[in-house]
């Protein structure tokens, strides 16, 4: 029998039973759905994560870090690298050579500390870190109010929206607020931070270069290596930035942004100073950790490798949405067993559905069979009754998957919107899935025809047309 | 399978049946529905099959339409043995060279009078675009091409029956094999159709054989008139009415 004919034939069969198809095909179409719908629930938030990581627009630094760092130490997954004690210092000729691996943009060493700040008068601690000047081309500072450092040296900042928030004694918000960065601007644009800091100072060393330093302070700290000098320095306000740059960095993120070389030449005293007595002893400047810019997203992986290669911790977002899509592969298989559940139940719809078929049409496979249908001929029958089932089923369930994710996605929407959060789009049905849902569903049923279509074909004509 | 000329004319039979035997098990017992036939019928004879309910006669028939396969013996259909052919040889053969009609007609219910007589072109895979013109002639033949789009249960038990007749030969069959086709009909339709059944013969040179329990009927119709009981052949004579005044063929 030729395909069109069998198309025509199992259509007009399932129409005969329209009641006991239809629930049979809604059975599949509840099941492609449960599947639809956990598999694109699964399939979105990964994109949902990705987008924010791809918004971080870190996606292309690399952090390297010394593996002597006893903060890295533990995690160090030693990877045929030299053992933390014997590790090489990241210094400024380690740095040099780090700029020098092909698709290094630039290695700026990472610069970062805990300090006060004095805003008419009222102090606040936050987070301090450095940034070269090719970091207002990152996404970030596109958005940022005001303007970007106008120089290297100059004594600005660039402060982060929380903290302008802080800096004006407005309360944060719960959950993401979604205060205009312009508002908050205004009034501190041009104003001026006093930064209280510790600057380390080697005994022999000459004094400090910075302006506006306030000589005296605690001293003597840490044995006879090097001093520390307490100092001040005034920062003007440029720019309030709405994005986040360094959401990956958690906790150790910082609020206020200053000029790499003036930062540098400041010689702040760092959390790891404390640990590193000897390094810092010697005239070359030892960093704690360098951020290294790669051309394109596919060069951090290469350049990640050479650097570990060279003996130092390496970090980078690509590692963290590694992780992630690892996580989500999970999540997806897990999503898609349960959504295969309510299919395997529909699997046995099926098989009944078609078994209670034959019987009912024992006396139909008898004549067929009489008047030169084929064994073939009916089962092929059957797997097409199965089969439509299972396309039509499919179809639908897609559509009905679809629909119940788009109720989800609305629901949690409203429900993000009063307590405040942006809405999100966290549900995604990519054309692979419809596929893939259809095709599965097909299969499916054909496996659910598998056993009565061979006994639909085995049914003996003569025992058949037996009966009335 | 256009051997019909030739066979009739050097007499070769049309089916040829050897110590044929059909056994059923039930429990304990077996049942000898057929107990070693053998039944030759040349090719565009009429022959009945005779015998009361249980004689075995509609196992023959199911034995010669390939729908059932002998315990032991042979059946030679146009010097091919039934029993040695595969299921799907033995499929094309009831689809080429047999046509069937019942006795409860067995038109899909489903289906309207035209779809019914299409069915076997489906199987054959005749081409859809000849299809139309071949349904229309053959329910043409039976005087139902009014009914073509009605279902079997909106027509009379005779007009089923024609139908059926037309289904059975929408394939160009050589053997016709009718199982009791009068049996659910009243003597007027019944006549109608064995009518037909007679002009198929004659006109057509089909090989006809028909189970009927109607001696009557049998004598009116048919060139040869077999017996059966207890799945035994008990006698086989030419019907000589019919025969002499239609053809010289028949034997003893």
């Amino acid at each position: 029998m030729k395909l069109p004919d069998l198309g025509e034939l199992a259509v007009r069969n399932l129409r005969e039973s329209i009641l006991r198809n239809s629930l049979t095909t809604i059975g599949i179409s509840v099941g492609v759905a449960s599947l639809v719908a956990m598999l694109s629930l699964g399939i979105g938030l990964q994109q949902l994560a990705s987008r924010r990581l791809m918004k971080s627009g870190l996606f292309d630094t690399v952090l390297v870090t010394s593996r002597r760092d006893l903060r890295n130490s533990n995690r160090g997954e030693d990877r045929g690298g030299p053992a933390p004690g014997e590790s090489r210092i990241l210094d400024e000729p380690t740095r040099l050579e780090i700029e020098h691996l092909p698709n290094v943009l630039e290695a700026y060493p990472d610069i970062r500390f805990i300090t006060e700040l004095r805003y008419e008068d009222k102090p606040h601690l936050t987070m301090v870190a450095a940034l070269p000047s090719s970091a207002q081309s990152n996404d970030a500072f596109e958005s940022v109010q005001g303007r970007f450092f106008s120089s290297d040296m100059a004594p600005e900042v660039v402060i982060q929206k929380t903290f302008a928030e802080e800096l004006l004694g407005k309360a944060p918000k719960p959950g993401l607020d979604e205060t205009n960065v312009a508002v908050l601007a205004a009034p501190l644009l041009g104003k001026e931070l006093t930064m209280r800091y510790a600057q380390r100072e080697a005994p022999q060393a000459a004094p400090s270069s910075a302006e506006n330093s306030t000589p005296g302070g605690d001293q003597g700290l840490a044995g006879a290596a090097y001093s520390v000098v307490s100092r001040e320095l005034k920062l003007k306000i440029v720019g309030v930035a709405d994005l986040d740059p360094e959401s990956m960095r958690g906790p150790t993120r910082a609020r206020v942004f200053l000029p790499l070389k003036l930062a540098e030449s400041l010689h702040v005293m760092q959390p790891t100073d404390l640990r590193e007595i000897s390094r810092a002893a010697s005239d070359q400047p030892v960093y704690s950790s360098v951020s290294v810019r790669v051309k394109n997203p596919s060069g951090v992986q290469p350049v990640e490798d050479a650097i570990k290669k060279m003996g130092f911790n390496t970090f980078s977002i690509l590692d963290a949405s590694r992780s992630i899509q690892q996580f989500f592969k999970v999540l997806d298989v897990f999503l898609g067993i349960f959504g295969s559940l309510a299919l395997a139940v529909a699997f046995i719809g099926i098989v009944n559905t078609l078994v209670m078929a034959i019987l009912e049409r024992r006396r139909e496979i008898g004549i067929m069979k009489a008047i030169g249908a084929s064994d073939g001929d009916v089962k092929r029958l059957f797997f097409a009754e199965a089969g439509a089932m299972g396309i039509l089923g499919g179809i639908v369930g897609v559509a009905l998957g679809w629909a119940i994710g788009q109720v989800i996605n609305l629901g949690t929407n409203i429900y993000l919107k009063r307590q405040s959060f942006p809405p999100e789009h966290f549900w995604a049905v990519p054309w692979w899935l419809v596929v893939f849902a259809v095709l599965f569903s097909f299969l499916v049923s054909l496996a659910a025809g598998l056993y009565p279509a061979g006994r639909a074909a085995r049914l003996d004509p003569v025992q058949a047309l037996r009966y009335e | 399978m256009s051997g019909t000329d030739k066979d009739q004319a050097n007499g070769a039979p049309a089916i040829r049946a050897e110590r044929l035997s059909r056994h059923y098990r039930m429990g304990e017992n077996v049942i000898r529905a057929v107990d070693g036939v053998s039944l030759e019928v040349g090719s565009g004879e009429f022959v009945a099959l005779l015998g009361s309910s249980g004689s075995g006669k509609s196992s023959v028939l199911n034995l010669i339409a390939g729908l059932d396969r002998p315990t032991s013996g042979s059946v030679i259909v146009h010097d091919r043995d039934l029993a040695k052919l595969s299921r799907e040889d033995l499929s094309r053969y009831r689809l080429h060279t047999v046509g069937m009609v019942f006795q409860s007609f067995n038109l899909i219910a489903s289906m309207t009078l035209a779809e019914n007589v299409e069915l076997p072109m489906r199987f054959a895979e005749v081409e859809r675009g000849k299809r139309d013109s071949l349904v229309h002639e053959a329910l043409a033949r039976v005087g139902l091409q009014d009914r073509m789009n009605h279902r079997p249960s909106e027509l009379s038990g005779g007009e089923q029956q024609r139908a059926a007749l037309a289904r059975a030969l929408i394939n160009r069959p050589q053997l016709l094999l009718a199982d009791e086709p009068t049996g659910n009909l009243d003597s007027r339709t019944g006549t109608e159709i064995m009518n037909m059944v007679r002009e198929f013969n004659r006109q057509l040179g089909m090989t006809v054989v028909m189970v009927t329990h109607e001696r009557a009927l049998a004598e009116r119709y048919a060139q040869r008139l077999v017996f059966l009981a207890d799945g035994k052949l008990v006698s086989d004579e030419a019907n000589l009415t019919v025969v002499e005044g239609a053809t010289e063929q028949g034997r003893l």
